[in-house]
């Protein structure tokens, strides 16, 4: 007691100084050594506190801690310390250990896995933050020992009400990939669930879970492809990147190459390479599904995020026809305005582009102009760019533009003008010549390495231009003195070995200094030198043998091996002696060379995917797909289809239902199929893109994007189908009307069918899944609801699923809610119904009756304040305006219990007065009945052992089931066998699972995940048993 | 997908890492150090290490790398960063390394949030600011008093909706709606004078605060005027298609709701000239003089105006009288900044005076260029003009306003 505080005032004076210390830390030099000191006791503090009941403490500590972390100081020690608060209450201590536990688990898999049932716990939590968040954390300890768990977490959340928990576990999937990449086909399934998902949240994160596990397995995508056109706008920024990316490569595998037919008159370049497929061919006109994703991805280049402009730029590259692709232009124009990091990016597939295709950039040429301030990679790029775009009509304005370059202070981007100017020079015949001289001149210049990078240059030209360099080569023979430069003297001289008839005096003469300081000389100037040497002797062998030979010999002593290699090939040249080797070298050293091309870098390079990592590095990143060629033939489009292959029969009944509802069933049973799905416009558009391609898209845009109802009415009707069955009744309170509508369906349906018993086949499958849709309780939206559960149909049930049933007994024993005494007059009664509320499964449907016993009318009944407890929710009943003497009239309540039995209190307000009034449920009133198989029942039953598991003794022989099923709302799941009876149900709050086993009539066994209500439940079950 | 991020100040010292997926030893970032030792102006946005791809912005002195180990695009990455700077921005009002330190709890909370595993989760700043509140000092007071925390127990309701960039139950006394209508002048003019290339870029930004949900339309009088556009998430595109009409929600608070980019066909006011003449003698000294008028400025004044000269690297010093505004030489950058502020249009401002030059330097070929900043306030240099601004949805009458102002951007005379 003293001690602990002690430790109380000791962290209480800790807390005062705490901005103080964290400055200290912070200020602290990782390199001196000061710190370290402190070290130890400083991690004693840090415990001390992590110890400490108190959360202002814990946190101190946590942010501590965090500090360290983020500093990458090692906190690992502190681990044990840490991980206990996980199960802090304090919402930011909670979150910054799950900063650390993500941090450090992978080191210490033990101890991290002490906090798995914390995340097991919160996996079940009515909130869905922290459902999402407990999902993260436990998807991100890479501990290959639990992925089963998380698998199992998985698949849940795939089918969570919550878009967002749906969301993260879509994230989580590419996660446990990485962990064990065994599991890669059960994950499979769920990425196919989770992109049928029609909430944007999740789409994207569907498909970035698809292109980092799956990306092969294209057949997942042509369900969902229309789909995913159809949201494409209303998808955060990253998500787009992702599905533009990925459809990209779709397109590119399912579509005919839109370019085909322009192959024979292009002259620029063919756009893909497919060789002799340009023979007649008929014009592909462009599929429909093509058509409409180059479509609804156009809207996205007006996108603020330039990741988004750039994956639609590079999709109109790679697989637009070649006459769209220019709008895309613009828009990557207009990203040059944007941060230097995106406009080299952006520069570097613009000069890829315009590499190959000239003219659409053409219009936009000044925008590449080079201004000072820009850095020097930036520079390059767009001179690169410049030079491609260099055509007959703008070289005027691009060499003028060069030609102020010249003079910036930038030395390499000078070097990288003078080549352009070369560049230009040999593209563009007319001004060649004047290129010439303008290098010619540059000659002159003081500047050493523009002299030099002239030089080269006009080597370069030289050797494609048949024009007299007599000139040209006697002014740079002249240079040599002064140039120092390697590449520039080798340049020379290997120009002087090529023209030395037409500079007969010269060369020799050059032959002869550089035999003087040959030794001092660069090794590629060497090299040229005896080039040269050789040329010389060939045609001039009188003045220059001993001239050859006393080079030959330095060169043999070189310290260069090429060098010396060189010299020993070359030397068979020189001897006087008739060798056949002699005797042909005139043929081998003066022939004619071919010129060397100048033309961009960006040209010869692989056709690497534009605005790829591997495409801005120039070469094949780890991880790095190419694209592939389009095909020959493309695959059939109808596997894009939606509409489900109905049986004959079951179209009529399709007809008897509104439109609405025919096209949730559609797409009910469609996602019920195994394969995805597609909203009901989508489906509409289906037919009708496919005859008519160009058909504006506008209403169906402004049906997806600008009311937030039907994107609403989207979620929640995906998630009810991707769902499975026992989360469907949940998301009755979603949206009434038109489930009203969906269950009319679902009714004819289940009317319907046990008239028509058949074989199965796969065909009835797929309608017996939507049978267990029929099982769910019909609402009517009236008061009162439902009163009477329906006696249970015999269904035919998926074995593996947990599946929701009407309650087996309705309560009519109603209790008393207000005196007729105390109420003055009105009294009231209640009852629980035990069918689900409207406005949210998690609420118990409370049916109150109010009788008048006065006289006169009793207006205006409402409820009044409300006292709940923690985490209850409250649906007050319609207000009734009048309640007529001696008359009575019924009212729903939805009351959330948050699976407690305590007590609801609130008031009911009248003409008479404020009654205080109570409701408190017994516990077998917060479940509902679901029904499972035998071997699910006991797998569940196995999973929740140990502290899950209640038993008690209880002494009854009769009737133990009708007991059962009156006292708590569960479902029976095995009565055969008198001795083994089984049962269950749900909690209504965070529908964990309850089941119920009653062995040799007396012992009687509660498995539920929450252990508090298993508890409570065994002992309401005893007591009832009891009785 | 992001592996870790690395925050690097500019004398190369990581001070913050955080790691999504497995950790990756801060040693990685010494292929960035160096490359940041070599040229710190010029450092390229991706680099490729044997087993990493490190992929990096600066912004205010400041360096983010992010490690990736895969295939990823660039500019996926590139921007994310950005928008991260962005939020910090937001949330503390600048980015530097010293706000970094101070804040980091709530760096790391804004990180952990931001990125899933690599991939981004939540970027959208109305609902982050939800997640997890700005501090500020009264709510700091308030929290050590009552024990809540700056993080949010629930999810922001914007996360479900399809409007994630506005929060829910948003509530004013006044409601405002101001629309700034920003026009910036990109120009080259040469030697002469004469105008390279010129273009306008203009954006409008808004600081919109209305309760509920506003549902707004900004129409305006001359909307062929725009070449292209690119928008804020809640503009409706296809609106803008049929109708030329900016359509949306706004998020609540300061956004951008579109840019725009006037061509460079049409022709572009420019409303400022500078006379400029350096000789230099090859000698040790040189003469420079440089006047500034106004030229195209539709009858206002230009304001705050200020010159940077990028001098040759062979100048010593300057010693220069302005008859307005200061001068100062940095002779480490050579850059000489001399800040004007208002153009008199009756005398106006010139800076004149000898430069020194190093001796033996070669003086030939130099071409210093000149950076110009200046505003002008109530115009849009193009001629934009908003025609009206209609709310629906709302009962209430907002107060609205609109300002329009032209600057300079990335305005440069070369000499």
């Amino acid at each position: 007691m003293l001690t602990s505080s002690s430790h109380v005032s000791n962290n209480g004076s800790y807390s005062n100084d705490r901005g103080a210390g964290f400055e200290a830390e912070f200020a602290v030099d990782p390199a001196s050594g000061g710190f370290f000191h402190t070290d130890f006791k400083k991690h004693d503090d840090l415990k001390e506190m992590l110890d400490s009941n108190k959360d202002s403490l814990k946190l101190e500590a946590m942010k501590r801690i965090i500090g360290m972390v983020a500093k990458g100081r090692d906190a690992s020690m502190l681990f044990p310390a840490v991980v206990k608060n996980v199960v802090s209450k304090n919402i930011e201590v909670k979150k910054l250990v799950y900063v650390y536990l993500e941090r450090y688990a992978e080191e210490q898999q033990d101890l991290a896995l002490l906090s798995i049932s914390t995340f097991q716990r919160a996996l079940k939590e009515p909130n869905q933050l922290i459902r999402a968040g407990a999902l993260r954390v436990l998807s991100s300890i890479r501990v290959k020992m639990i992925s089963p768990i998380v698998m199992l977490a998985i698949r849940d959340a795939s089918s969570d009400m919550s878009p967002y928990v749906r969301k993260t576990a879509a994230h989580a999937i590419p996660k446990l990939y990485g962990l064990d990449n065994e599991l890669k086909s059960e994950l499979v399934t769920i990425i196919q669930k989770l992109l049928a998902d029609k909430t944007v949240l999740v789409i994207g994160s569907a498909v970035m879970a698809f292109t980092e596990v799956c990306p092969e397995r294209v057949d997942l995508i042509h369900q969902v492809y229309r789909k995913l056109c159809a949201l494409l706008v209303d998808v955060d920024e990253w998500g787009q990147v992702t599905i533009v990316n990925m459809l990209t490569r779709y397109a590119r595998m399912q579509f005919a190459d839109p370019n085909l037919h322009e192959h024979g008159d292009d002259s620029d370049r063919p756009f893909y390479d497919s060789g002799s497929d340009s023979s007649e061919k008929p014009a592909p006109t462009l599929d429909p599904d093509h058509r409409l994703l180059l479509r609804s991805t156009r809207p996205l280049l007006q996108s603020r995020n330039a990741a988004v402009v750039m994956s639609v730029a590079q999709l109109y590259h790679h697989a637009a026809p070649k006459s769209e692709s220019p709008l895309a232009a613009k828009a990557m124009v207009r990203l040059l305005r944007s941060h230097v990091e995106v406009q080299s990016v952006v520069l570097n597939a613009i000069a890829s582009i315009s590499a190959q295709n000239k003219g659409m950039f053409e219009p936009y040429l000044k925008s590449f102009f080079v201004r000072t301030s820009d850095p020097t990679n930036i520079k390059l790029l767009k001179l690169e760019i410049l030079t491609n775009l260099t055509t007959d009509s703008n070289v005027s304005i691009i060499l003028r533009e060069l030609q102020t370059y010249i003079s910036n202070s930038d030395k390499k981007f000078v070097a990288a003008t003078i080549q352009a100017i070369g560049r230009c020079a040999c593209s563009i015949n007319e001004v060649t010549d004047s290129c010439l001289n303008g290098l010619v001149s540059l000659l002159s210049n003081r500047d050493e390495a523009v002299v030099a990078e002239s030089v080269v240059v006009i080597k370069r030209l030289l050797q494609t231009q048949a024009a007299d360099p007599k000139e040209i080569i006697t002014h740079m023979a002249r240079l040599l003195d002064s140039i120092t430069v390697a590449q520039a003297r080798a340049a020379i001289l290997w120009l002087l070995g090529e023209h030395s008839q037409k500079v007969p005096h010269i060369a020799p003469d050059i032959l002869r200094k550089l035999a003087k300081t040959f030794s001092d000389e660069h090794d590629i100037v060497k090299l040229q030198v005896m080039n040269l040497a050789v040329k010389l002797y060939i045609t001039n062998s009188e003045q220059t043998s001993l001239l050859c030979q006393y080079i030959f010999n330095l060169a043999r002593y070189d310290q260069n091996y090429d060098i010396r290699d060189k010299a020993r090939l070359l030397k068979h040249f020189i001897p006087n002696q008739e060798g056949k080797i002699t005797s042909q070298s005139a043929r081998i050293f003066l022939a004619s060379k071919p010129a060397p091309l100048l033309q961009s870098q960006f040209k010869d390079h692989e056709d690497l995917q534009l605005g790829s990592l591997s495409h801005y590095i120039k070469q094949r990143a780890t991880g790095y797909e190419p694209l592939p060629p389009f095909p020959d033939h493309p695959p059939p489009n109808d596997v894009r289809n939606v509409e489900p292959i109905a049986a004959p029969e079951d179209a009529k009944l399709y007809k008897k239902s509104d439109k609405k509802g025919k096209d949730m069933f559609l797409w009910e049973s469609s996602s019920s199929h195994g394969a995805s799905s597609n909203n009901s416009s989508d489906s509409n558009d289906s037919s009708s893109s496919s005859d008519s391609s160009s058909e504006d898209s506008e209403s169906q845009y402004e049906e997806e994007s600008s009311s937030e109802e039907s994107e609403k009415k989207s979620g929640s009707k995906s998630s009810s189908s991707s769902s499975s069955s026992e989360e469907s009744s949940e998301e009755e309170s979603e949206e009434e009307a038109p489930k009203a509508n969906h269950e009319k369906a679902n009714e004819k349906q289940s009317k319907k069918k046990p008239e028509a018993p058949k074989p199965k086949s796969n065909l009835d499958l797929l309608l017996d899944l939507s049978d267990v849709h029929s099982s769910i309780p019909v609402m009517t939206p009236s008061l009162g609801g439902f009163l009477t559960p329906t006696p249970t149909a015999v269904i035919n049930i998926n074995p593996s699923s947990v599946e929701m049933i009407p309650a087996l007994f309705t309560n009519t024993k109603p209790v008393e809610l207000i005196n007729k005494i105390n109420g003055k007059g009105l009294s009231a009664t209640y009852r629980f119904t035990r069918s689900p509320h409207i406005l949210s499964p998690s609420m118990s449907n409370i049916n109150i009756i109010f009788t008048n016993n006065t006289s006169d009318d009793i207006t205006d009944i409402r409820v009044g304040k409300k006292h709940l407890g923690m985490d209850m929710a409250f649906h007050d009943f319609a207000n009734i305006a009048k309640l007529t003497p001696n008359g009575c009239l019924p009212a729903t309540l939805g009351i959330d219990f948050n699976d407690t039995t305590q007590p609801a209190n609130f008031e009911i307000v009248c003409s008479l007065g404020n009654f205080s009034v109570c409701v408190k449920p017994t516990i077998g009133e917060l479940v509902k009945p679901v029904k499972m198989d035998k071997s699910v029942f006991q797998e569940k039953q196995s999973k929740l052992g140990g502290m899950n598991e209640h038993v008690g003794n209880v002494k009854c022989a009769n009737n133990i089931i009708d007991k059962i099923i009156e006292s708590t709302n569960l479902g029976i799941c095995d009565s055969t066998d008198s001795n083994n009876l089984k049962f269950a149900g749900q909690t209504l709050k965070s529908s964990n699972i309850v089941l119920v086993s009653i062995s040799n009539q007396k012992i009687i066994t509660v498995n539920c995940e929450n252990m508090v209500f298993g508890s409570v439940l065994l002992n309401e079950l005893l007591h009832n048993l009891k009785s | 997908m992001i592996h870790s991020l690395f925050i690097i100040n500019s004398s190369g010292d990581v001070f913050l890492e955080k790691h999504w997926r497995s950790v990756i030893s801060r040693s990685v970032c010494d292929y960035y150090l160096e490359a940041q030792r070599a040229n710190p102006n010029d450092i390229a946005p991706v680099i490729a290490t044997p087993h990493h791809y490190l992929i990096s912005i600066q912004r205010g002195g400041v360096s983010f790398v992010a490690v990736c180990m895969e295939e990823i695009p660039p500019l996926f990455v590139i921007e994310f960063l950005h928008r991260v700077v962005d939020t910090f921005q937001d949330y503390f009002s600048d980015c530097t390394e010293s706000i970094i330190k101070e804040n980091y709890v709530v760096i790391y909370e804004l990180l952990d949030e931001m990125l899933d595993n690599g991939f981004p989760l939540a970027t959208e700043s109305n609902i982050l600011k939800e997640l997890i509140k700005p501090p500020n000092i009264l709510r700091t007071i308030a929290n050590t008093v009552t024990g809540k925390t700056n993080v949010s127990e629930v999810l922001p309701t914007g996360q479900l909706s399809n409007i994630p960039w506005r929060r829910t139950g948003v509530k004013y006394t006044n409601n405002e709606a101001y629309f700034d209508v920003i026009e910036e002048v990109d120009a080259i003019i040469d030697k002469s004078g004469a105008t390279v290339f010129a273009e306008i870029q203009g954006y409008i930004d808004c600081c919109i605060k209305l309760s509920g949900m506003p549902d707004l339309t900004l129409s305006f009088m001359n909307p062929r005027l725009f070449d292209d556009v690119s928008f804020h998430p809640c503009v409706r595109f296809k609106r803008w298609e049929a109708e030329r009409v900016l359509s949306f929600i706004p998020p609540d608070g300061n956004f951008r709701l579109i840019s725009y980019h006037i061509s460079s066909q049409s022709v572009v006011a420019i409303p400022i000239y500078v006379r400029h003449n350096l000789s230099i003698k090859t000698g040790e000294q040189g003469r420079l003089d440089l006047t500034v008028g106004p030229k195209q400025t539709l009858g206002r004044t230009v304001e705050g105006v200020k010159i940077e000269v990028l001098m040759p690297k062979c100048i010593l010093n300057c010693v220069l009288t302005a008859n307005q505004g200061k001068y100062n030489f940095d002779p480490v950058s050579k850059i000489l900044h001399w800040d004007i502020g208002r153009i008199d249009v009756t005398k106006l401002p010139n800076i004149r005076g000898s430069v020194s030059i190093a001796s033996g330097s070669n003086t030939a070929e130099i071409n210093p260029s000149i950076n110009v900043h200046f505003t002008i306030n109530q115009l849009a240099v193009s001629g934009l003009k908003v025609n009206r601004l209609d709310m629906y949805g709302e009962k209430y009458k907002p107060f609205k306003g609109v300002k329009y102002i032209t600057k300079a951007g990335r305005f440069q005379i070369r000499m």
